[in-house]
């Protein structure tokens, strides 16, 4: 009882009861059409009947006058059957037929009866007295009939009984009625057990999603295979429970690395501060100190800002800090922040634009994300070569726009690629360089945040490091 | 050549400022309020945005430095209301959020100027002497002078000792805004927020060497240092 009250609160088991409803209210609506259908058809063809009958009569009335039509009469009255005969004098009273009586008023009517009359067959009445009134607890049979008036004022109807329509009719209706009964205990069976199962995975994916809650972060949810609805949420829910991990993973790397990196530049720091302190040193010595110690935090201050902006902007988008940007405007931005400290390094730094490419975005951070890259280009590929050179270009590949930074440096192994963009990773060759280790994260949170990606692929020699932007709709 | 890096305190010609500190921690209030101190500036505190407020509608400062997350009374609202009511002091928020739209948020609110917790004591200090109301004014000028560099807005030329110095059009803009700041220090952030118009923070030195490559043109041949750089800090453009 307690699974059933269970199942009605199912969201099925409530459209289903509804359904069923519905259903019903359509095969009773059937039910009545059908049978009142038959029911007309089955009247219609009784009055062929009659309308057979009454010519034949005519005919032998034709032939042979009144007393042939009594006889035929006489003679059909005592065959069994579904006819009725009778023949009654102008005052009603009946004088011959298959009739005992009948409800009053059938025989002053002229042509067919408006209803379906009632009668008694003669010799089913009481007593077979003819003159006993009908006290009604006589075998009433229902009937219709064409009355015609005999041009010797005699009143001759002929009818037929209905007894076989109406046992017709309830034959239908019986039929129908336990047709949709079976139906109806069907559907309610059909309904308890898909119910009970849906409500099987219900708690499955219920019981599995409080063992995640529990603490077991690395559970999902249960997947049948089946490709159904309840497959298919599973799997979005355990795509979110992946994300909520990676995001978990994220905010746990960034403590570890905090610990690490934030901890090293403190140490140097306090031991800077507290080698000042020791010992006698000129005022110069001082200033030397605390000035480095200044440059320090500034540093420690600048990875904090990067961290928490990489952060921020993994948390999520806000749609309100983008707008229409021209890219091209930005890549020229950059390109001539960097071209002089490019030249001083001896790389050239060279733009390169086919065209106008628009996105939806913030100008900051593609300024910030691409000044990242494209200081690291220049960082990394001064001093590797003779021509050292940095190509900055915007580009529509592919329904992306993109922002490509090529240098021909050293480049990252390819087995690196996806390392690199990681929070403080600092691949080999890049640690003796100045750096927070940052950038490149900061450029991938910064694609991440407009819906697009950030490619690491090799050139020989060298880099190519890839914005790839989701261009945007004709933006006026 | 006499050497072109200084400190602060050596060369600039100091006006002493009123400085308003809407800061609920009190910590980080009386660290502000003593190296304002020691900066030259007076400084006073309001520990919450309401008394924050009535001390700003009262009292008459010279920039007003609000944090926006603050008890009774936001920092926002704050400022919001003192512009309601036609004050235009200038006003430097300082915030813990570092939400991508927070600075446009902060701006539209009616703030000046805006900065990001954790910050550099330099950076908030030479944010607030540029802010100072009273170094305002030169937005009207159309020829700004120091000692004998002169630099025409309107030509877009520039002059030392009468010699024309052909620039770039950045370089021109960052000399201009080195001369409209002429004795205050102003950071490289500043420079690249206001010249360059990017928020963000440079990992290599490339303001710098925007910077030399400015200072090349207008000290090479002429016997006097104008462009100075000021440790820790940034820079500051000076004559004599």
């Amino acid at each position: 009882m307690a699974a059933l009250r269970a199942i009605m609160k199912t969201t099925a088991a409530r459209l289903s009861a509804l359904y069923l409803i519905l259903f019903a209210i359509c095969a009773i609506l059937l039910v009545f059409y059908m049978t009142s259908l038959s029911v007309h058809m089955l009247e219609a063809q009784t009055r062929d009947t009659i309308n057979e009958d009454v010519q034949r009569l005519a005919a032998g009335y034709e032939r042979g006058g009144l007393p042939l039509l009594v006889r035929v009469i006489e003679q059909r009255s005592r065959q069994p059957g579904a006819n009725l005969y009778l023949i009654a004098d102008p005052n009603g009273r009946i004088l011959s037929g298959n009739v005992e009586s009948l409800d009053p008023g059938v025989l002053s009517t002229n042509g067919w009866t408006e209803r379906p009359f009632s009668y008694v067959r003669y010799g089913e009445g009481v007593g077979e007295r003819p003159n006993r009134p009908t006290t009604g607890r006589v075998a009433e049979h229902r009937a219709i009939a064409v009355v015609l008036r005999l041009p010797n004022q005699l009143i001759l109807l002929v009818g037929r009984d209905l007894g076989e329509p109406e046992r017709f009719r309830l034959v239908v209706r019986r039929s129908l009625m336990f047709a949709l009964g079976t139906m109806g205990l069907g559907a309610l069976l059909i309904w308890f057990f898909v119910g009970r199962r849906a409500l099987k995975r219900i708690d499955n994916i219920s019981a599995a999603s409080r063992r995640i809650m529990g603490g077991d972060l690395s559970g999902r949810l249960p997947v049948v295979g089946a490709g159904d609805e309840f497959d298919r949420l599973a799997e979005n829910l355990n795509m979110m429970l992946g994300r909520i991990a990676e995001l978990n993973e994220g905010l746990k790397q960034v403590s570890d690395n905090i610990a690490h990196d934030l901890k090293t530049p403190l140490t140097r720091l306090r031991n800077r501060a507290e080698a000042a302190l020791a010992g006698k040193h000129s005022t110069a010595e001082y200033r030397e100190a605390i000035e480095s110690s200044i440059t320090e935090s500034d540093q420690l201050i600048r990875t904090f800002n990067a961290i928490l902006m990489i952060s921020r902007l993994e948390a999520g988008y806000s749609a309100e800090s983008t707008v229409p940007i021209d890219l091209d405007t930005i890549l020229h931005d950059v390109v001539e922040l960097y071209e002089p400290v490019a030249e001083e390094m001896g790389v050239g730094l060279e733009a390169g634009v086919d065209g106008k490419h628009t996105i939806t975005g913030n100008r900051e951070l593609v300024g910030q994300a691409l000044s990242n890259i494209v200081d690291n280009a220049i960082k990394y590929s001064a001093g590797s070569s003779e021509k050292a050179a940095v190509t900055v270009k915007a580009e529509s590949v592919d329904g992306e726009v993109r922002l490509t930074v090529t240098d021909n440096g050293p480049g990252i192994p390819e087995d690196d690629h996806a390392r690199a963009t990681e929070r403080f990773v600092r691949l080999e060759q890049s640690r003796s360089r100045p750096g927070s280790g940052l950038g490149l994260s900061l450029a991938k949170a910064v694609m991440k945040f407009h819906g697009g990606r950030l490619d690491l692929s090799s050139v020989e020699p060298g880099l190519r490091v890839s914005m790839a932007f989701p261009a945007s709709k004709k933006a006026n | 050549m006499v050497s072109q890096t200084a400190n602060a305190g050596d060369l600039a010609n100091k006006t002493s400022m009123k400085i308003l500190v809407i800061e609920d921690d009190r910590e980080a209030a009386d660290y502000l309020e003593k190296a304002f101190a020691e900066a030259g500036h007076n400084a006073h505190l309001a520990r919450d945005g309401e008394a924050g407020y009535t001390l700003a509608r009262n009292g008459d400062y010279d920039v007003l430095v609000v944090d926006r997350m603050l008890p009774q009374r936001d920092g926002l609202s704050v400022i919001a209301g003192l512009r309601a009511h036609g004050d235009d002091t200038p006003v430097l928020i300082l915030s813990a959020l570092g939400e991508v739209d927070d600075r446009v948020t902060g701006l539209r609110a009616g703030g000046d100027d805006y900065l990001t917790k954790p910050y550099a004591f330099s950076e908030l200090l030479a944010r607030v002497e540029v802010l100072n109301r009273r170094s305002a004014g030169k937005d009207v000028e159309t020829v700004y002078r120091a000692g004998d560099l002169e630099l025409d807005r309107l030509s877009h030329t520039v002059k030392r000792a009468g010699k024309e110095i052909t620039l770039q059009p950045r370089e021109f803009r960052l000399l201009e805004y080195l001369m409209r700041h002429a004795g205050q220090v102003v950071t490289r952030t500043m420079l690249l927020e206001n010249v360059w118009d990017y928020h963000f923070d440079p990992q290599t030195n490339v303001i710098d060497v925007h910077v030399s490559r400015l200072r090349s043109k207008i000290e090479k041949g002429f016997d006097a240092p104008v462009l100075h750089t000021i440790r820790g800090a940034g820079y500051m453009l000076r004559a004599g």
